[in-house]
């Protein structure tokens, strides 16, 4: 029993000022149900609005942008030659054979811009479901699903990746797969950790005591209350994909040629740096500024549960 | 001019709201003044201050703090740390929390002394043995979490005194505690203040544990100190309507009263206040209570009190609620528990439990930590397994586990938590929660659900438009009363209250027990879980003591109270504080 | 007020067994037995997975290793030599029974001991991990600490600005933009690529190791730093360091002995999962920089699928990164 005098700031004050309208009956003032669910308490904040913003305007880039390639980003003919510093016609220069970096970097993010994302929530949904499950029913069920995700937690992601494409071919539904299959332990590692504490609230008590079905138990007492660690590892996970994906691309073993995306980009043209920083550094830019904007929305996502914890 | 002196005390947040509002008072070396107030009253704030300390996001704003003369705010940097560990010391709420896991008793005892290293020792060892405990250095080396909660209280005790500070600020030191250690700890404080001439300040909820350690009390209400006087005044002539009130609200356990419940919702956190503090739920304000700055009044026998009121009318006495058991001589039990045993693989709980609760009877099952009492009511609820023995509702048989049961079997018995905080999921609205019992136990669908959730709100004496609300934007009494609605919608023939009322205020727990003792009198059975022997005497027909997992001791209250027979339901007894009594009456 | 009893809502009677086994051992020797069993279980399954991923996932291996072009004679030949004309299982028995004994096989370029061929590059890789995290421990420490302790101040927002953006960074683009400032564009004080000659340790070629390590202890430093400073304004916030203060204590007595272990305590499972994300990090930084380490070799060898290889690399990898992730565990329900 915990009875602290000062911290009643900002939550109890507004209830407090709520009290006199709770004897009248009548409430107009209370804000609608969505307003004040989890999801609409974190796209409130500045923070995660921005790093929303930022990471949508990087996936539209990069669909719209094969269209608005100037050249073939596959043709080097007509062009200056190899690592041609900018000039005109060729804003950003060539790359290691002399294509036009503006073109590739404009064709060249539309892989990303799916994979990632669908990767991402793929991964979440799966982990979420793995985490609550083992949390829910515990013992032998749990301790199965753990040891399982405990195998796969232990390969490096990229490891991961790259052993199993090199064995079954480079396609881009198993890079997807296999990002997946290589988050999801963690994913479920987390909300897990995040559904355990609920197992002895007094209301999943008292619905498994009334005889609600598990997997009611599961969707509406467990789910809303692990929304805001969900929506955390969402940002994460859509960071982590990202940087995985650039990373398999990067060491050769994602996309193919004669297609290409940003990570192939910079490894076609690294031991051109020097000449021509242009055609790396580019691309480089471009998945940075994708990664930083689903990192910001991460950290204002893990913020905000992080206050309304305490406020609880 | 006395050894602590406080004049006009305030402390403020942010926004400029007074969590402590003009606090002063006085007093002597060798004094106990007792400050008891309700939760959001801003008791702990104050203890705080005494030391000029604020918590983050609050400010002491203005006043003094004298303590033997010299102004505890007036002092920063090293001074003040000399002052704090050796003028006025701090006890804590909970020393399960506030000693650091990691270091030494002995090196958390010795680094508040400022003598050499070398002579620390032995001021470490008479510290220690002045509060009880042993000084042998297999002692001394362990860290808190190898010590009992007791264990840990005297610890913090130890450390408070060892400097020997000239003031005490004890702040809730016993709550969380078995009232077999805290009255040891009780009468711990009370030796030690007057061997050492020690002045302290003692706060608490529990009105009983400060008329028993205290010489003065202070009531405290929205960060004002509404009425202050000596212990015997104040318990039993209050002035104040609050104290009158908050006291009307303790039940006793030597006649089953009548709890008096405060209406309304303590005062809230406002950045400009008009009027009383307790103008709202006050039964005696004037219109002048609401606009006028409410002084403080010098009584004639030295008490202060903020109210207008000097001449007060006299207090109603107490009402005596008729103790008669309604199954008596009932042929039929509402529940029966033969023979029940439970546990882990590794120990057992509970050993062959026998219990019967009668049609419109409510049993208290008294227990205390440890002793079983929630594992015993999760058997009957079907949340833990059973190793042996039968439970039966009105002699129908249930199965161990919940989802053995039917949906009849499941509805028939009903359970309402202890922690108000976490009985509703907060990701729902109360309506929702209710709605869901409704549908599943209550038998009801469609446009029907709606009407018996707000009937079963009405029933409760909550608002309907609570319903739309979610369970953080209701107060902890609300919240509870929501949880009966809940349980009530089920249609239940047997309730099962488990420690429902020991997270509430006193105020708001007289109002869960009023509302049950309602439900009763509708003719539903109960079986009430606690540790509280007042509240048992408040409510219950007949009593059951659990010890160690085992029923020890089985009667009608009256019986039970007036000629315990065991002596563990004997060695309670001794323990409870009565307000009564304790105010020497 | 709490009984602290946890009902075991679907598990009467858990573990009937392991409570007399605690009570001859001690709950120490238990824990300790039960993790030790877990972990062999679940690295016998770790290398299940990497021996079926490389040897029955692929289908035809030796066509895999051949190519198309291969004729039916040697392809013949290969299938003998790896032993892949007898059954998946026997395969698997004998490689794991070899693994144990520390033979990993020939490597298929050169007929090379695949453990001679690894050894030299396992040494230049555990050098770097390991400069890595000794500069990535203490800096992160302290810098978490100043941070924490100078909460809101220009140094605190700077580290926090700075860490949102470097965690957001894949380890090989902090490589290039590494290689970028201190090898090409902006100043050419260290080389590009790392070249060791065989035979020499990598402490013989410092300059070769400065960026490799520098990039694993950017990305650690700040995913650390941030940890460590989150773990220490907790347990500033913790009822144990406000009645240290209440006691009168001295702001340094406050900050190094009561808070400090505290913080430690809980940075620790942090520290060890950070050595487990350096362990993939290395993989992808010695590509970046052209390292011969293990990271190397591995891409090296799925390129040009050297079975035995990938198989010893992989698994040595994954048996680090999961003792570190272990670790990380144990030290976090401690």
């Amino acid at each position: 029993m915990s009875r602290d005098d000062v911290k009643p700031a900002p939550a109890q004050a507004a209830t407090a000022a709520a009290a006199g309208g709770a004897a009248a009956e009548a409430t107009p003032a209370t804000p609608s149900r969505w307003a004040r669910s989890d999801l609409a308490r974190v796209l409130r904040s500045g923070q995660v609005r921005a790093g929303l913003i930022m990471t949508i305007i990087m996936v539209i880039f990069a669909i719209v942008g094969p269209f608005l390639a100037p050249r073939n980003p596959n043709d080097a003919s007509g062009g200056p030659g190899p690592y041609n510093p900018p000039t005109d016609g060729f804003p950003l220069g060539t790359d290691n054979i002399g294509n036009d970096v503006l073109s590739r970097l404009l064709a060249g993010g539309i892989h990303l811009a799916w994979m990632a994302p669908a990767s991402a929530f793929t991964a979440v949904l799966l982990g979420a479901v793995v985490g609550v499950v083992a949390a829910y029913y515990g013992g032998v069920v749990d301790m199965l699903l753990m040891r399982l995700m405990d195998v796969l937690l232990a390969f490096p992601l990229v490891v991961f990746i790259i052993l199993f494409v090199s064995m079954v071919g480079p396609k881009p539904w198993l890079l997807v797969v296999l990002v997946v299959i290589g988050m999801v332990p963690g994913v479920a590692r987390v909300l897990r950790g995040a559904a355990l504490p609920l197992k002895e609230r007094e209301y999943v008590l008292w619905a498994t005591a009334a005889g609600i079905p598990a997997r009611r138990i599961m969707l509406r007492e467990y789910l809303p209350n692990i929304w805001s660690p969900l929506m955390v590892e969402l940002g994460m996970r859509l960071m982590w994909s990202i940087g995985a994906l650039a990373s398999i691309s990067y060491l050769g073993y994602g996309i193919q040629a004669p297609d290409f995306d940003w990570g192939t980009m910079i490894e076609e043209s690294r031991n051109g740096l020097q000449t021509q920083p242009w055609a790396v550094l580019v691309p480089v830019l471009v998945i940075v500024l994708f990664t930083i904007g689903s990192n910001i929305m991460a950290e204002g996502a893990a913020r905000v549960v992080a206050r309304t914890e305490k406020d609880r | 001019m006395a050894y602590v002196e406080v004049k006009h005390l305030s402390v403020a947040i942010g926004d400029g709201s007074l969590i402590v509002d003009d606090v002063s008072l006085e007093l002597e070396a060798g004094q106990v003044l007792g400050v008891v107030g309700e939760s959001g009253s801003g008791k702990s704030t104050l203890a705080l201050a005494m030391l000029a300390y604020a918590r983050r996001g609050a400010q002491i704003t203005g006043g003094q703090v004298l303590v033997g003369g010299i102004d505890m705010l007036q002092l920063t940097g090293r001074p003040l740390r000399l002052a704090r560990n050796g003028t006025v010391a701090y006890v804590p709420q909970d020393p399960a929390t506030a000693l650091n896991p990691k270091l030494s008793i002995k090196r958390q005892i010795s680094e508040v002394l400022t003598e050499p290293l070398s002579q620390r020792p032995p001021i470490v060892a008479a510290a220690l043995a002045s509060v009880g405990l042993p000084t042998k250095p297999e002692f001394l080396r362990r860290r808190p979490g190898a010590l009992s909660g007791g264990q840990q209280q005297r610890v913090a005790l130890a450390m408070a005194i060892a400097p020997g500070p000239g003031l005490l600020v004890l702040d809730e030191p016993t709550t969380g505690l078995d009232v077999t250690t805290q009255a040891r700890v009780l009468e711990l404080v009370a030796k030690l203040c007057r061997e050492r001439q020690m002045a302290a300040i003692y706060i608490s909820h529990d009105l009983a544990v400060v008329a028993d350690v205290a010489d003065k009390i202070a009531v405290m209400y929205g960060g004002q100190f509404v009425e202050i006087g000596t212990a015997e005044q104040v318990t039993t002539a209050p002035r104040h309507p609050y104290s009158r009130a908050l006291i009307d609200a303790v039940p006793s356990v030597r006649r089953r009263l009548r709890l008096g419940a405060i209406p309304g919702r303590a005062a809230g956190l406002m950045p400009q206040r008009q009027g009383c503090v307790f103008y709202e739920r006050c039964t005696l304000a004037q219109e002048r209570c609401g606009v006028d700055d409410i002084g403080v009044q010098l009584m004639p026998d030295g008490a202060q009190v903020r109210c207008v009121l000097t001449s007060e009318p006299p207090a109603a006495p107490r009402v005596i609620v008729d103790e008669a058991d309604p199954a008596a001589g009932a042929s039929e039990s509402a529940l029966l528990v033969k023979n029940l045993a439970a546990g882990y693989s590794h120990h057992r709980v509970l050993h062959d439990v026998s219990l019967t609760v009668g049609p419109g009877e409510c049993v208290a099952l008294v227990g205390e930590s440890g002793s079983g009492k929630t594992t015993l009511a999760r058997c009957l609820i079907g949340l833990h397994p059973r190793q042996a023995g039968e439970v039966l509702v009105f002699g129908d048989e249930l199965a161990p586990l919940a989802r053995q049961r039917t949906a009849e079997q499941r509805r028939d018995i009903q359970y309402i938590f202890q922690n108000p905080y976490a009985s509703l999921n907060p990701r729902r609205t109360v309506g929702d929660s209710i709605a869901v019992a409704v549908k599943f136990l209550g038998g009801a669908s469609g446009p029907a659900v709606q009407a018996e959730v707000a009937a079963a709100l009405e029933r409760v004496e909550l608002p309907a438009a609570l319903a739309q609300r979610y369970p953080a934007e209701l107060s902890g009494g609300q919240r509870q009363r929501a949880a009966i609605a809940r349980a009530l919608v089920c249609h239940p023939k047997v309730l099962l209250c488990d420690e429902v009322t020991s997270a509430l205020d006193v105020s708001v727990q007289a109002s869960v027990i009023e509302l049950l003792r309602g439900l009763l009198e509708e003719g539903l059975s109960m079986l009430f879980v606690t540790h509280n022997l007042a509240v048992v005497r408040s409510i219950a027909h007949r009593a059951t003591v659990l010890e160690k997992g085992r029923i020890v001791e089985s009667a009608p209250v009256e019986r039970l109270f007036a000629a315990p027979e065991h002596p563990y339901t004997q060695e309670l007894l001794a323990n409870t504080l009565e307000l009564a009594a304790a105010a020497g009456q | 007020m709490t009984e602290l009893t946890l009902a075991p809502v679907d598990a009467p009677g858990a573990e009937p067994g392991a409570d007399a086994r605690g009570k001859r051992l001690g709950p120490w020797a238990r824990r300790l037995g039960s993790l030790v069993a877990q972990a062999v279980v679940t690295l016998l399954l770790v290398s299940a997975l990497v021996f079926f991923a490389t040897q029955a996932l692929p289908g035809d291996v030796a066509r895999l290793i051949l190519g198309k072009t291969a004729t039916p004679e040697r392809l013949a030949v290969l299938r003998e030599q790896l032993g892949l004309d007898r059954p998946v299982l026997v395969q698997y028995w004998d490689w794991l029974s070899g693994v144990l004994r520390g033979d990993f096989g020939e490597s298929l370029a050169n007929h090379e001991p695949v453990t001679s061929l690894i050894g030299e590059r396992l040494v230049n890789s555990l050098s770097l991990a390991l400069a890595a995290m000794v500069i990535i421990i203490p800096v992160s420490l302290l810098v978490g600490v100043v941070a924490a302790t100078h909460r809101d101040s220009w140094f605190d927002k700077a580290f926090l600005g700075l860490s949102m953006v470097i965690n957001a960074l894949p380890d090989f683009i902090i490589g290039t933009l590494l290689i970028a400032l201190f090898a090409t564009n902006v100043t050419h004080l260290l080389p590009p690529v790392s070249i060791i000659p065989v035979g020499d340790t990598p402490w013989q070629h410092l300059t070769a190791m400065i960026l490799p390590v520098a990039t694993l202890a950017t990305s650690g430093v700040f995913y650390l730093g941030r940890l460590v400073r989150a773990s220490f304004i907790d347990v500033t916030n913790s009822e144990y360091v406000e009645m240290a203060t209440l006691k009168g204590l001295s702001r340094r007595v406050i900050t190094y002995r009561h808070a400090l272990p505290n913080a430690l305590a809980a940075a620790i499972p942090a520290a060890s999962l950070v050595a487990a994300f350096t362990i993939g990090g290395v993989v992808v930084v010695e590509y970046v920089f052209n390292y011969p380490g293990i990271g190397m070799l591995l891409v090296e060898s799925l390129g040009n699928q050297n079975l035995p290889v990938i198989q010893a690399l992989v698994l040595i990898v994954a048996v680090s990164y999961f003792f570190f992730n272990r670790l990380a565990d144990a030290f976090e329900r401690r």
